[in-house]
């Protein structure tokens, strides 16, 4: 059986590479027919050249370090503040409701949004985009944390107590193991959405801001004729997204190797 | 081996060996494992917004749960209203007491959204000119992406979804082009398009199509296999498998996704204001931010609060209404 | 009216291939009721799907009412053991009934009429608006056998239809499968593990041996009809049949045993 699986991941490979060749072959072929005029949208070719040699601009590579940064920074910080704190928070039942009811009106305001507040409130550079990143973070390693806690099976930890294990113990055992996936998969959430608040709040301050993916988009945007380097920033900030995500599912592989992450679990 | 309740294929399955048929407890307890965090990952979108569900156990396309330990019952409903409230009322006295500039008392809020939008005649829901000329369009952009979306992702989605041939050659662009971040859309549509509401709307699409499609195509690729073949044996013609089978059985993915297209539509929405528009909510955002009017943009906070709030309550009760079975059988 | 010749299903290819069902041949007559019974993994449902025209056999034949079974003919019926998930929850029962019927039936007043037709043979009739998720497990189960019969079929296939009810309502659907065919004359093959089943529903049990399945004995039952639960149980043909058939599948499963441990 595991053999026809291989043949079967195999077959799937190979059609993943046919796919995307595909798509960058018709691609080309409408541009260059014209049936979508290259002032519109340049040539996937010239984008993807222009994206190679992104890849030897210094300032470029400076830029994605820079996010780099920021984002595993933010993302730090949030994890050791937001998971305790669900822990702790989702706890306590009153404590529990009180939470919910804050995140519940606190989550429909885009974080994109406090960008411009929290930009008059500190100014801007690194601790700026690290506060968005931190607040729009927070939310979805919160909420899983708690929604984690709450998913515990309620026999297994009756037959702990059964058994004679103490508050800290049944916690030990049974709630952290049940809520991890849920954490994990909190982090992730929380991982897209630190790289978007770092490349936005880079992009919507500008360069003033720091070096950034953002501020490297803003400063290609505002030159005319410059949709191809946009375009292929764009292209390197998809690279990074799914380079971090891979990361991150096999971090969680490592760590909850009886839960089978999957690349798919993630909005 | 033990045929007796295999279907003659296997749909196909990513996720290593996930099958709604298996019948060994621990295979059943990996796949619910697996489903909860799904579930979970459905359930809290990034960024804000949406979803007043939390993760359910079991099944794995699930809609609103019946028993919602996370939201509660109405007992829980009232107490965050209450919270709400002594949340406003310490921040007024707070506020009153430091005067800071940066975090004007609700009052002050109030007053100046009052001012801006909600001082109109009764008639227009109390809405002034400058409310139609800057609410409206932006929810108007919101309403056309959306449909947009829906009108795309749904078929595709689904069309995809039954395919394994297309899923295999599409996963790997799909799984690209999602990982883009999606505030990224706005440059490239300013780029293209130059300011205005076309980029918005192509801004806000480009961003809500992916969790849509996807949770679309995650629907329709799991469909009961158990009921695909009473279709099969009771040959359903191709339209009733559709209308009667896939469609429904896709209907809960399909408001997940909804549901993260939601909140990620304000988002994008607000972004691409702020970037490359001349009016909407995000462009006074804009402004109030030029003009260091802190209560004027603390009021656009609130109101994409309320316009948040106000739009996840009308998904919620829709999928309420049309899932109405869902919730039943799955309770 | 159904002729299975030397069918053949093997799942795989090459040396690792499974041969799930071997040579099975037999043939049943119209209005008969056929039941199939066999140990667990002897390829009964592989069989049931095959002449069902759900499966494609690797070789052999089945035949139907002179006709070659490629796909699933006409007028035939399913009923499976899962009904719980085989009724669609979206729909009413009705409409679970019903649906079946677009094909055939044109017009909604004619289809919902068949249904209810079908829903009161199997005594539900005031169970037509409600949902599957609401009524019982048994109840459910007479749903699936009133959408199979709604479709007016020649030929019903049951795949251990009562295998996850209680044993009350297992008697209950067994008699009303009886009755079922008694009123409308169907043929049946009724695949189930249950050895008392076989011997208590059918007018001949084919037995069939482990894997891969073959058929192992063709037993005629000679119970009188109307059958009744209690006392056709007591009678010492239906004893001595059932003796039968459980030595046959035991020393078949016994045979498969000792091939496997070599």
């Amino acid at each position: 059986m595991s053999r026809a699986s291989g043949r079967r991941r195999g077959t799937a490979v190979v059609r993943g590479v046919i796919g995307i060749a595909a798509f960058i072959a018709l691609a080309q072929i409408v541009g260059e027919t014209g049936i979508i005029k290259q002032n519109v949208l340049p040539l996937v070719s010239t984008m993807l050249a222009q994206a190679a040699r992104l890849a030897g601009n210094g300032r470029f590579l400076a830029d994605i370090g820079a996010t780099l940064e920021a984002w595993a920074a933010g993302l730090a910080i949030t994890v050791i503040i937001a998971v305790p704190a669900g822990l702790l928070l989702g706890s306590v039942p009153v404590v529990r409701v009180a939470t919910r009811a804050v995140v519940e009106f606190l989550r429909p305001i885009p974080s994109v949004a406090f960008i411009l507040l929290v930009n008059l409130l500190i100014g801007p550079g690194l601790r700026m985009t690290l506060t968005v990143i931190v607040y729009g973070s927070l939310w979805p390693i919160l909420y899983n944390t708690m929604a984690g806690l709450d998913d515990v099976d309620p026999v297994a930890k009756e037959t702990l107590r059964a058994f004679g294990f103490g508050r800290l113990a049944i916690i030990r055992f049974v709630s952290l193991r049940s809520a991890a996936p849920h954490i994990a998969t909190g982090i992730r959430i929380a991982s897209a959405v630190s790289l978007i608040l770092a490349i936005a709040t880079g992009y919507q301050t500008g360069r003033i801001n720091g070096p950034g993916i953002g501020a490297f988009i803003a400063d290609a945007n505002s030159g005319a004729g410059n949709t191809p380097l946009v375009l292929g920033a764009v292209v390197w900030t998809g690279l990074l997204g799914v380079v971090l995500n891979m990361l991150l599912v096999t971090a969680e592989r490592l760590l909850l190797p009886w839960h089978k992450a999957s690349l798919m679990e993630t909005s | 081996m033990s045929e007796r309740k295999r279907a003659p294929r296997r749909l196909p399955s990513r996720r290593g060996g996930d099958s709604r048929r298996g019948s060994k407890p621990a295979e059943r307890s990996e796949a619910l494992a697996r489903r909860k965090t799904q579930r979970a990952a459905a359930a809290a979108p990034p960024l804000g917004g949406g979803g007043r569900r939390g993760p359910k156990p079991a099944a794995r396309q699930r809609g609103l749960g019946a028993k919602d330990t996370w939201r509660g019952g109405k007992h829980s409903w009232l107490s965050r209203w209450v919270v709400l409230a002594c949340g406003v009322a310490l921040w007024q006295l707070w506020a009153g007491h430091r005067h800071s500039a940066f975090f004007p008392p609700p009052s002050t809020i109030w007053s100046a959204m009052h001012q801006k939008w909600f001082n109109g005649p009764a008639g227009h829901l109390f809405l002034n000119s400058n409310a139609t000329g800057n609410i409206l369009p932006s929810l108007g952009r919101i309403g056309l992406g959306l449909a947009i979306v829906v009108a795309i992702g749904v078929p595709l989605g689904i069309a995809i979804g039954r395919s394994r041939v297309l899923m295999d050659y599409l996963d790997p662009l799909l799984q690209f082009f999602r990982s883009i971040p999606v505030v990224t859309a706005a440059p490239v549509f300013i780029a293209l398009f130059k300011i205005g509401t076309q980029m918005e709307v192509a801004t806000i699409v480009a961003g809500t199509i992916w969790p849509l499609l996807l949770n679309t195509i995650d629907g329709a690729r799991s469909v009961d296999p158990v009921q695909v073949e009473t279709a099969r044996a009771f040959r359903y013609t191709a339209w009733v498998r559709l209308r009667w089978l896939i469609f429904p059985s896709t209907l809960p993915s399909i408001f997940t996704g909804l549901r993260l297209a939601l909140s990620l539509s304000l988002i994008l929405m607000v972004f691409s204001e702020l970037v490359g528009s001349s009016n909407g909510i995000g462009y006074e955002m804009d402004q109030a931010n030029s003009a260091f009017n802190l209560p004027d943009l603390w009021s656009a906070l609130v109101l994409l609060g309320i316009l948040g709030y106000l739009m996840n309550a009308i998904l919620y009760l829709a999928e309420r209404y049309v899932l109405a079975w869902h919730r039943a059988s799955h309770g | 009216m159904l002729d299975v010749t030397e069918l053949s299903r093997a799942y795989g290819q090459g040396p690792a291939a499974h041969l799930a069902i071997a040579d099975v041949t037999f043939s049943v007559e119209r209005g008969e009721l056929l039941t199939i019974v066999g140990p667990s993994g002897c390829g009964k449902s592989t069989l049931l799907r095959c002449i069902g025209g759900l499966l494609a056999p690797t070789s052999g034949g089945v035949v139907l009412n002179g006709a070659p079974v490629t796909r699933v003919p006409d007028r035939l019926a399913v009923v499976l053991q899962d009904y719980s998930r085989s009724l669609y929850p979206w729909l009413s029962v009705a409409d679970n009934v019903a649906l079946p019927l677009r094909r055939t039936v044109k017009g909604r007043t004619a289809r919902r009429a068949a249904a209810v037709a079908a829903l009161e043979t199997v005594g539900l009739a005031d169970a037509a608006r409600r949902h599957p998720w609401q009524l019982s497990g048994g109840m459910q189960q007479r749903v699936a056998i009133a959408r199979a019969l709604a479709c007016d079929p020649v030929l019903l296939l049951m795949d251990e239809p009562f295998g996850s009810v209680d044993a009350q309502t297992r008697e209950d659907l067994e008699d009303l499968v009886l009755a079922v065919r008694a009123e409308r004359g169907i043929t049946i093959l009724l695949v189930t593990h249950d050895i008392d089943e076989s011997v208590y529903v059918g007018d001949r049990v084919v037995v069939l041996t482990g894997g891969p399945g073959r058929i192992r004995a063709i037993l005629r039952v000679s119970l009188p009809a109307p059958r009744d639960q209690i006392a056709t149980r007591e009678l010492p043909e239906f004893v001595h049949l059932r003796a039968e058939v459980s030595r046959l599948v035991r020393s078949g499963s016994q045979a498969q045993a000792q091939l496997a441990g070599d």
